[in-house]
């Protein structure tokens, strides 16, 4: 693996990407918690569920709901392994490192105390976890709502809460699009790597991934003209029509309410 | 009335690279024709001339008399019925796939031709039936094999039941049994109005898919006559490169002579 390694890093990357939404679209159409109910039920939802921690004031209802929204990722068959890789320690560096500040210029009632004039003080520390767990929660009802929702769908879901059908349907191809450009330039890789003999420098390799972004760039040039014939062809004038929504069931209006109520009881006590 | 297509002196270039030159061509009604042609005969811009998508340099098509033209294609009312009769099936099914599902891909001629939800849902459905994809619906069509593909790219324009279809090269990438399949399609609008255009260099199917061929070289007609006609000229399908000469040798005694595949079958 040492031989072409920046190559077979890349193509180990594109194969990665594509394993994950693999994954991602499996489990969206599994029978879990979430979804079950109607796309639009879960985004709104999910967005009261986020309304309600960016308005929570107070650490123990936040780390309520926190615990809620990791309840419901379990409930909804998302792997906890997954979500502390790519959710809760990511943000925990990049909140934590924007939160540093706060934990030492706070004023309040010292906790520790550093040699020199620097202190944690307590509502420093409140601080900084609110910030961290507020963006620790968004982040994983949002995650959640991704995995558990196929894009197509949660599109659909996004059309019904109002966004205009230009950006919808251009949301939808930017998707579809990048699978196929990323099939595209996996095979220039491969087909790279298959032509290639001895140990390449750093300089030959930053020259390849150079070339292949030109090429890639082109290619999606050409395939994106080719598009738009192909909606011209099918009678495309400018203006984006896509298929009704289909009603809401007993259990999705049930499942409405009781989110709803849910936030606003968080907002209240969390007040 | 006048022919469904005639193209008169028509000639068109890619930024100078000349693509059509001085093409002269009438189609009638219900004409099954096959294009022959090598790569780069100029069969796929013909295929997007017919079907308005782009615009001779010089020359002119005309569409059952009308003209058209840039200014003819920015005419709703026009288009709009033009489009609902002519499809095209594109060489690339990833440039023709381009919505989120299967059923939304086949949806989307019909919803932009104004029918109703409920009759767009219907002939949607009819026509997955029709080609053995319902199992795709709420497939992305990204995720699809090859031929999967070239499937729904032919059903998202035979939900308009066009009256001229356009098809470039529509057995590329095919399996043996899914290319069957195709052909027992065409074979069945043999006896209905449909105009069925194809462009192909695979001359086995030939005959299966249409009566006459037309063959192209360097962007214009060379030949045209009957499929079997064209077939049986040899010396023609090797100059325009449909075939190639095999060479091999008899006891030591080397020749060459014209090859093809052909298709065949046992009972």
């Amino acid at each position: 693996m040492s031989r072409n390694s920046f190559l077979f890093s890349t193509i180990r990357s594109f194969n990665d990407a594509v394993a994950r939404s693999l994954v991602s679209e499996r489990l969206s159409t599994a029978p879990y918690l979430l979804q079950q109910f109607d796309p639009r039920v879960r985004l709104i939802s999910i967005f009261l569920l986020i309304l309600a921690t960016v308005f929570c004031r107070r650490l123990s209802i936040l780390t309520f709901v926190f615990a809620l929204s990791v309840m419901l990722a379990i409930a909804s068959h998302v792997s906890v392994w997954s979500l502390v890789k790519r959710v809760w320690v990511i943000v925990f560096v990049f909140t934590g490192l924007i939160a540093l500040p706060a934990l030492f210029t706070t004023s309040g009632e010292i906790l520790v105390h550093f040699p020199g004039s620097l202190s944690i003080t307590r509502q420093g520390l409140r601080t900084a976890l609110m910030l961290v767990l507020r963006v620790e929660t968004t982040a994983t009802l949002t995650t959640t709502l991704v995995l558990c929702t196929a894009w197509n769908r949660l599109l659909r879901g996004l059309r019904s809460l109002g966004i205009p059908s230009e950006l919808i349907v251009i949301a939808a191809m930017t998707h579809r699009y990048i699978f196929l450009l990323i099939e595209t330039a996996n095979q220039m890789f491969e087909s790279r790597v298959s032509r290639t003999v001895g140990v390449l420098g750093w300089r030959q390799e930053r020259s390849i991934t150079t070339q292949s972004a030109a090429v890639l760039l082109s290619k999606s040039m050409d395939l994106s003209h080719e598009v738009y014939l192909a909606m011209l062809a099918r009678g495309f004038r400018g203006d984006i029509r896509l298929l009704g929504e289909q009603r809401l069931r007993v259990w999705d209006c049930l499942g409405l309410i009781s989110i709803g109520a849910l936030a606003a009881l968080v907002i209240w006590v969390g007040r | 009335m006048p022919p469904l297509f005639e193209l008169q002196d028509v000639s068109f270039d890619y930024d100078g690279v000349p693509a059509l030159s001085r093409l002269n061509l009438q189609i009638e009604r219900g004409q099954q024709i096959v294009l022959l042609g090598a790569n780069g005969s100029g069969k796929s811009t013909l295929l997007r001339l017919l079907n308005a998508l782009c615009f001779p340099s010089l020359g002119s098509v005309r569409f059952e008399g009308n003209l058209l033209t840039r200014e003819s294609s920015q005419r709703d009312e026009f288009m709009l019925t033009f489009r609902r009769r002519t499809a095209l099936v594109f060489q690339n099914p990833d440039a023709q796939l381009f919505n989120p599902t299967v059923f939304e891909e086949i949806a989307f001629g019909p919803l932009q031709m104004q029918w109703s939800e409920a009759e767009v849902t219907r002939r949607v459905n009819e026509t997955m039936d029709l080609m053995g994809i319902s199992h795709l619906r709420g497939r992305p069509p990204y995720r699809l094999s090859g031929g999967e593909k070239k499937r729904v790219a032919l059903a998202s324009v035979l939900v308009l039941d066009p009256e001229v279809l356009l098809l470039d090269e529509p057995t590329a990438t095919l399996d043996p049994r899914t290319q069957s399949q195709f052909i027992d399609l065409v074979q069945g609008w043999r006896d209905t109005s449909k105009t069925v255009i194809t462009a192909t260099h695979q001359l086995d199917i030939v005959e299966d898919i249409a009566r006459s061929a037309l063959v192209m070289e360097a962007g214009t007609v060379v030949a045209s006559g009957s499929t079997s006609e064209i077939l049986m000229n040899s010396e023609l399908l090797l100059k325009t490169n449909l075939i190639h000469a095999h060479r091999h040798s008899h006891n030591g005694i080397v020749h060459s002579h014209p090859h093809s595949h052909r298709h065949s079958h046992q009972h």
